[in-house]
């Protein structure tokens, strides 16, 4: 029990790794689509989300001036809102185990 | 691959998004059966891994990037319904906090990057996994084949989006040329992360792998490995951060 929860442990730390650090170092070049997409004369039909000005808009957290520090930031965040997010919704629709399930287990679906 | 607002038109918008909402629903049922006091936690980490991997755009060919979509890499893991979830909430977030990837273009990138990447990946890693022999290099074949097609498959599935409903009127034959061409690239690079993710996984803990499930059970029928019935996987933690070979130095 204790491996996986170590298991966890150290997976959440190396997203957080990734993200936080590591990102700094990724390429900045457009993607497969952006790229092909102003190649082939239709990057300018992109239009602004309309979340464009939130605060960790493009993976940049706002106000903060260093660059590297503002992305390492935007990246934890999201890894920690997508674990919360992900987490929590996969925690309640799995399936209980014998202990914590009521005894209408039968009836599910 | 994250399509932005204005590239489709509303009415292809939200035809996707339907799709999308579909396949959601679909997989809000189907993960109920995949999902249990122990993967359900191994669902939120591999989700919150797949964010962070996102990030690492690493460069392919003239100037252009590409980044892990992880469709395939999630469904070898936790399943194919929990997987749909994990990719969905991924999209969620970068396209509600971090701007990346449109708001009304959210159920196109769902459809895309869920539905296809995971559909394809996974069909293909079911379909090499049963007729390749049994074992890891089994497990890690069908995978990597599975996460490399998943690229090239949702980038096409892009043009035909493009084909119905682009807004600008260039021609499709050569957007499906430029797309599927770079996209073989990247998708090259989605196999050697995921193989390298799941090689670390199933070097650690095989038992937390959903898609190589049927080695517990072969190793099940081997001899056992020591009285305290621990499995036969090493006892080290070994450092799971495979990734960072990816990572453009």
């Amino acid at each position: 029990m204790t491996r996986t929860r170590t298991f966890l442990l150290v997976g959440v730390v190396v997203a957080l790794l990734i993200a936080g650090v590591g990102s700094w170092y990724a390429s900045s070049s457009p993607d497969g689509l952006e790229a092909t997409a102003a190649e082939q004369g239709f990057g300018h039909t992109a239009e602004d989300s309309a979340t464009a000005d939130s605060p960790l808009a493009d993976y940049s957290a706002e106000g903060v001036d260093d660059e590297r520090l503002a992305g390492g930031l935007a990246g934890v965040t999201g890894v920690l809102l997508v674990l919360v997010l992900a987490g929590g919704l996969t925690l309640a629709l799995r399936r209980r185990s014998a202990s914590t399930t009521a005894s209408t287990s039968a009836g599910q679906d | 691959m994250h399509v932005p607002d204005g590239y489709l038109d509303a009415a292809t918008t939200a035809g996707t998004a339907a799709v999308a909402a579909a396949g959601v629903a679909l997989a809000l049922r189907g993960a109920r059966r995949e999902l249990d006091e122990r993967t359900a936690p191994m669902a939120g980490l591999t989700a919150a891994f797949v964010f962070a991997v996102q990030m690492m755009n690493f460069p392919v060919a003239f100037g252009t990037s590409g980044h892990l979509i992880g469709g395939a890499l999630t469904a070898v893991l936790v399943g194919p319904w929990t997987a749909v979830l994990c990719m969905t909430v991924v999209l969620l977030v970068q396209a509600l906090v971090f701007a990346d990837g449109g708001l009304t273009a959210l159920g196109t990138n769902v459809s895309l990057m869920g539905l296809v990447a995971v559909g394809v990946g996974y069909g293909a890693f079911c379909a090499l996994r049963s007729v390749l022999p049994a074992g890891r290099t089994g497990v890690l074949t069908a995978a990597g084949v599975g996460a490399f097609l998943s690229v090239p498959v949702a980038a096409l599935v892009f043009v035909g989006l493009f084909g119905l409903g682009g807004v600008a009127d260039v021609p499709l034959g050569s957007v499906a040329a430029a797309m599927g061409g770079v996209h073989l690239l990247i998708g090259l690079g989605e196999a050697a992360i995921t193989v390298a993710v799941l090689g670390a996984v199933l070097a650690v803990r095989p038992d937390l792998v959903r898609g190589a499930r049927h080695l517990q059970r072969a190793a099940a029928l081997a001899p056992r490995p020591d009285a305290a019935g621990r499995p036969a996987a090493p006892n080290t933690v070994a450092p799971v951060a495979a990734p960072a070979d990816v990572d453009a130095r």
